[in-house]
């Protein structure tokens, strides 16, 4: 049995059959790479495809998941701030209980069981935040390999409790300097590193972006999100949620949560992306919401760029959603309208941050106080028995250093 | 018969091999660009390959990189080169141009528009670095339409079926990346590059361009005795890097170069 046919078959999904063995979601996704990594994609390819299916691979992942990573992460209802709001219930996949504090590591650990199947000694990664380097670090770390995470100038900057997080599990971080020294320019130093050193080198992509088979692996690996909170949900409330919310940067917290439930017609889906300033200002990353296809890093989606082609700077309070393009899964679900893609400011986001903070206790990521801003515009235009899964993608504490200079406090 | 053919075929006749350069269109600026493609030919180059600027250029070294980000500081665009091949045209209608770059651009532009204006502007062939055969159907269409060769790479890491895949969609040459890494890398195998050409020369007519670390006369001269053509980019835009106030020591610095190259190669092939 293909993969995707097992995976669908574990989803409950049974019309939805992408992406196609290009790697294609309709016209999106595929494979657009220099002819240098080939090779190395189509092993890489053959290594998915066999272990995938494979018992002993699962059990490994599925014992890992459980004893490392903490899985199951709860599916917690968020009374307070339902009732405060007036309208839905909202649970909150907690994602950000897992081992290293987001859902990053669900896909780490996948992908470096895969790497030390075929046989590769030396990790690399590109990082935004520095939440998938830090995933990153922590599963080479456990199995002895060498790791090396790229990471634009500027993310270095506004992020350094986590460049010090990868230091401290033994990674080397090289920081970037070419064009707008970001996660984009982080993602081409990578795949710099990977035509270099093909031979020994496994490259763990931290997002549902990337050549074939990359959105499809990772989605693979997060939809352990999904399938939990499905059955946690069921058991919970005996239905279905009525609305699924999830931001989106490169998109994986969120196809790890929608996927299992794309068959499941009643529910609607919701991918929150950062409007920043706004999407009518040059300062936003929503290329969902006011980008056009093109093609970056390995496939064809959604991208913010000018009428020439060139990738524009793009901005958030969040720099794990600061990324000028979107998972091509995405783009397909947007173009067929099975999921809305709304957005967020950045001061949204923040109230966002402060309320869950102060009403739950639950100190969330910037990436995911988007999702929680729009489940709270969302949850007063429903009614009191309906439910809302939101996905807390990860804890805040890696932003308090942000959040406390916008306020104008020295940590 | 196409520019390009016409160009090989002379080759052959004065038992000389190719001397193709790359710059990247706009690198400081469009005058430049132009000034020193004329300035290329002087040195007998005989094909020239123009980088179109991308805010992304994943597959090249830092050198091209710097080339690509002053050329876009400058305002150029995918336009901007079809302008600059058009006035070179007015001058010289004989050696071929090939466009190397990335997707994107001409994504945005339209497979379509792109070919038409590309052949009306005097282009011969496109190079996309990150189009595999694999997703190029549409596009192929459209070059073909408009009479432009399809350039495409093969690496030391191609297998046998991805050779004969490149093989039967390639047209005017084929572009070999010799050594495993960025544009303007370590020093290129001769060795290896030597077994991979037999290799490719099994399932291929097409002239074979090797490039990716070619940065002397004498390594332009060993390549030439096993390869058809020989393609330097990052050894000539260095000279523009180190000379970013004077356009003219660049361009007398590329000159000499290219001209070091003809002669190392001629003294090996005739």
């Amino acid at each position: 049995m293909s993969v995707n046919k097992e995976r669908k078959r574990a989803a409950g999904v049974p019309d939805y059959s992408f992406p196609d063995e290009q790697g294609h979601f309709g016209p999106y996704g595929g494979l657009f790479v220099g002819e240098t990594l080939m090779e190395s994609i189509e092993e890489l390819n053959e290594a998915y495809q066999k272990y995938m299916v494979d018992p002993e691979f699962l059990a490994e992942l599925d014992a890992d998941l459980q004893d490392y990573v903490g899985r199951p992460s709860p599916l917690y209802h968020a009374e307070r701030l339902s009732k405060e709001l007036g309208g839905a219930q909202i649970y909150l996949k907690r994602e950000d209980l897992n081992h290293t504090g987001a859902h990053k590591v669900n896909n780490t650990i996948g992908q470096v069981l895969l790497a030390k199947r075929m046989g590769k000694t030396r990790i690399i990664a590109e990082t935004g935040a520095g939440q998938h380097g830090v995933a990153t670090a922590t599963v080479a770390a456990r199995l002895g390999l060498e790791c090396v995470v790229y990471m634009g100038e500027e993310d270095i900057k506004r992020q350094s409790p986590n460049v010090y997080r990868m230091k401290l599990l033994g990674a080397t971080v090289v920081s970037v300097t070419s064009g707008s020294r970001t996660l984009k320019d982080a993602l081409n130093e990578a795949l710099r590193d990977w035509v270099t050193n093909i031979d020994d080198t496994y490259y763990i992509i931290g997002t549902v972006a990337g050549p074939h088979p990359y959105p499809a692996m990772v989605r693979d690996f997060q939809t352990i999100i999904g399938r939990e909170a499905r059955e946690q949900i069921l058991e919970k409330t005996g239905k279905l949620p009525d609305a699924l919310v999830a931001c989106v940067g490169g998109g994986s917290n969120a196809i790890g949560l929608f996927y299992p439930f794309i068959g499941d017609d009643n529910v609607e889906i919701y991918g929150v992306e950062a409007a920043g300033l706004g999407v009518d200002t040059d300062k936003h990353s929503a290329p969902l919401c006011a980008g056009r296809p093109g093609v970056l890093h390995g496939n064809r989606t959604y991208l913010m760029a000018d009428d020439d082609g060139q990738i524009i700077e793009t901005h958030s309070i969040s720099a794990g959603l600061d990324y000028p393009g979107v998972g091509p899964e995405h783009s397909w679900l947007k173009d067929i309208g099975r999921v809305e893609y709304v957005n967020i400011k950045d001061d949204e986001a923040l109230k966002g941050f402060h309320d869950l903070t102060r009403i739950e206790g639950i100190i969330p990521a910037l990436e995911s106080s988007h999702a929680v801003a729009f489940a709270q515009k969302f949850a007063p235009t429903m009614t009191k028995d309906q439910t809302i899964i939101v996905n807390l993608s990860g804890r805040g504490d890696k932003d308090i250093f942000t959040i406390a200079k916008l306020e104008g406090i020295e940590l | 018969m196409s520019r390009l053919d016409k160009c090989f075929e002379g080759l052959r006749e004065t038992k000389q091999k190719a001397l193709v350069p790359f710059i990247t269109a706009g690198d400081p600026d469009a005058g430049f660009t132009l000034a020193c493609m004329h300035k290329m030919v002087d040195a007998g180059v005989d094909i020239i390959e123009l980088g179109v600027p991308f805010s992304d250029p994943m597959a090249d070294g830092p050198v091209i990189q710097k080339a690509s980000e002053r050329a876009l500081a400058a305002g150029m665009s995918l336009k901007g080169v079809f302008q600059i091949v058009k006035k070179f045209r007015i001058e010289n209608q004989s050696t071929p141009i090939i466009l190397m770059g990335y997707l994107n651009p001409i994504e945005f532009m339209g497979y379509a528009a792109f070919s038409e204006q590309a052949a009306v502007a005097g282009v011969d062939g496109v190079l996309i670095v990150d189009i595999p055969p694999e997703e190029s159907a549409d596009l192929l269409e459209e070059l073909k339409k408009n009479q432009l060769a399809s350039i495409y790479l093969l690496a030391p890491t191609s297998p046998k079926h991805r050779i004969q895949r490149v093989a039967e969609i390639a047209s005017g040459y084929i572009y070999y990346v010799s050594l495993k890494g960025v544009t303007g890398a370590g020093n290129l195998q001769l060795d290896d590059v030597r077994n991979k050409l037999a290799e490719i020369k099994k399932q291929t007519s097409l002239p074979l361009a090797i490039g990716f670390g070619v940065k002397s006369p004498e390594i332009a001269a060993e390549i030439a005795k096993i390869g058809d053509a020989v393609v330097v980019g990052s050894a000539l835009i260095q000279s523009i890097t180190n000379n970013p106030d004077n356009a003219e020591k660049a361009q007398q610095e590329i000159f000499n170069l290219l001209s070091s190259m003809r002669t190392a190669m001629d003294a090996v092939t005739q």
